[in-house]
């Protein structure tokens, strides 16, 4: 197969002939399309909750096919390209670090302390209520550390960065940016996405990071506000108390895999379907949509790993 | 359809080679726009390829630069059967250069770091240490007083030359350009075939190499008298019609109207 889509090296044999990869195999710029399996959508079905339900699930399987082979083959190209062409790709990868990370900071900032705020006060007035303001560190563990901070964080940089990948990607593809790069040898993927996924993904983490350090200070600013009787090293006692070796490893992983989750998707989406500038609103819409939603289910899943140890 | 014999030696491996080709469309992969494309390039020609909108002309030149597989038939470029982009082949791929219809510029790069880029990726050069070749580049396509625009701020015919200095900064030595005259004005279209003649018969930028040209156009009047080869696109078929004498003693009613001989009453 010719182009980049097939001559990434990937553990997987994408050039084979026979591969299911539908948009891999045809290899080329306009190749990202799973088109083979829409015929499926267009049956000419009656409109009935059965047919809805099989619709959509089709849908989503494509969905799932076409991302996992486009998650591999851009781990593939991260892998084997990654000191490649470093003069134009390692300040691309600075500049979505600036895009997904820098520049939000002022933004985190302030949602990390409205959000301690708001947990801190709702909790305050509860705890008070019992006598039972020794709990408040533990509770910012639990909310801030391992579900709100990661998760809220992922949602903003979404909003903020990863809409704008899937409309500039999808620009690109319309006007013919992508064939362009291939015509001149440049691997889009690794001229396009990997410099997204690396720069989002450090992005992600650090605003992470940033974003629970300033909601537990906010959360001990409004306890202190309020007269609760705690001191700053009795908080800080209890925060280290609630946090154990694992909310590191998993906040780290679980933040990572967040940026590279959002990066992938809405790389995907913007360079996978639309070839026409008015389909790139639609595939915003979208990647909005499944990111979210593949946040939630990762998230999900790291509550399992939290309970099971 | 035979084609034409070729105006220099032609012992030497053909540059481009088509047996039999199904051409297919670059927006919809579904699509076949030509079949049995039989066509064979040799170094140093200069071809015209004409025909009407959707014809297929742009599919034509992304096939033959290599951005869509053939759906059939043999394809080789400079003797190495396609596709050859992978890994250790791409040196051989950078032998052609593709010129867009619409310059095809990266929106979010100027035009110095449009022209800079294939340098900068393949040679991993600095921005500074490219910087005298987009020079020489940019003042060779007038293009130095716009270096620092956007794509988006200049005019169509300075988005082509941008596209044109692009392809050219790599030093190919085929270049495909894709409707070259299309939308400009006279003095732009004096401009451009005069540029194409240089390259055509050697340009010092090329290290006075003659370079292969291969232009796609939808009107045969500008080019009767520079192209050396002919061929237009009809019904989905390639048609090679021969030299410039051929040219002018075709009688096929497609070739009167693409020479405007024969144009209908408005």
């Amino acid at each position: 197969m010719n182009s980049f889509w097939s001559g990434v090296k990937t553990p997987l044999t994408l050039r084979n002939k026979t591969h299911t990869f539908t948009f891999v195999e045809k290899g080329t710029a306009s190749g990202f399309d799973a088109s083979r399996l829409r015929f499926l959508l267009r049956a000419p079905l009656p409109h009935a909750y059965s047919n809805y339900i099989g619709r959509k699930l089709i849908r989503f399987l494509l969905t799932i096919q076409g991302l996992g082979a486009f998650t591999l083959i851009t781990l593939g190209v991260i892998f084997t390209k990654f000191r490649k062409a470093r003069a134009v790709i390692f300040p691309l990868i600075w500049q979505e670090l600036t895009r997904s990370g820098v520049k939000l900071l002022p933004m985190f900032l302030f949602l990390s302390v409205a959000l301690g705020l708001v947990v801190i006060g709702q909790a305050v007035s509860w705890l008070t209520r019992v006598n039972a303001n020794q709990y408040l560190g533990t509770i910012m563990v639990l909310t801030v550390v391992r579900e709100l901070g990661p998760l809220l964080t992922a949602f903003l940089v979404l909003m903020r960065s990863g809409t704008g990948n899937v409309i500039e990607l999808g620009t690109a593809r319309a006007l013919g940016e992508v064939e362009a790069l291939e015509a001149l040898g440049i691997d889009p993927i690794h001229y396009l996405v990997m410099p997204r996924v690396i720069g989002m993904a450090v992005g992600v983490f650090a605003l992470t990071v940033y974003f629970i350090l300033g909601s537990l200070l906010s959360g001990y600013l409004w306890a202190f506000l309020n007269d609760v009787p705690i001191r700053p090293g009795e908080y800080f006692t209890q925060l280290a108390g609630a946090l154990t070796y694992m909310d590191f490893v998993v906040l780290a992983v679980k933040s990572t895999l967040f940026g590279i989750l959002i990066s992938v998707i809405t790389c995907y989406h913007g360079l996978a379907q639309p070839l026409r500038l008015e389909e790139v609103s639609p595939a915003t819409v979208r990647a909005v949509a499944q990111s979210v939603i593949a946040c939630v289910f990762l998230d999900a899943v790291f509550i399992i790993i939290y309970l099971a140890t | 359809m035979d084609n034409p014999q070729p105006s220099n030696a032609a012992s030497e491996t053909p540059v481009i080679e088509m047996e039999r080709v199904k051409i297919g469309s670059l927006r919809d992969p579904r699509l076949t726009m030509l079949e049995d494309v039989n066509w064979t390039v040799r170094a140093g020609e200069y071809w015209v390829i004409a025909g009407l909108q959707s014809s297929g002309k742009s599919d034509l030149l992304s096939t033959t630069a290599g951005l869509i597989a053939p759906q059939g038939g043999t394809y080789r470029l400079f003797g190495h059967e396609m596709p050859i982009f992978e890994g250790e082949l791409l040196a051989e791929r950078l032998r052609v250069g593709l010129v867009f219809d619409g310059g095809q510029l990266f929106h979010n790069l100027t035009i110095a770091e449009n022209i800079a880029l294939p340098l900068r990726y393949h040679k991993t050069l600095s921005a500074e240490e490219a910087a005298k070749q987009v020079n020489a580049m940019l003042e060779l396509t007038e293009l130095t007083s716009w270096a620092d625009n956007t794509p988006g701020s200049v005019g169509r015919n300075l988005k082509k030359r941008a596209g044109l200095a692009r392809a050219l900064i790599l030093q190919p030595e085929v270049l495909l350009l894709d409707n070259p005259l299309g939308g400009l004005d006279l003095r732009q279209v004096g401009w451009w075939l005069n540029f194409l003649g240089q390259l055509s018969a050697g340009h010092a930028i090329l290290n006075g190499r003659p370079s292969t040209l291969v232009v796609t156009a939808e009107d045969l009047r500008p080019w009767r008298e520079r192209g050396k080869q002919f061929a237009v696109l009809q019904d989905k078929k390639f048609i090679a019609l021969g030299n410039r004498p051929d040219l002018a003693a075709h009688a096929d009613p497609l070739v009167k109207e693409l020479l405007a001989e024969d144009l209908p009453d408005i």
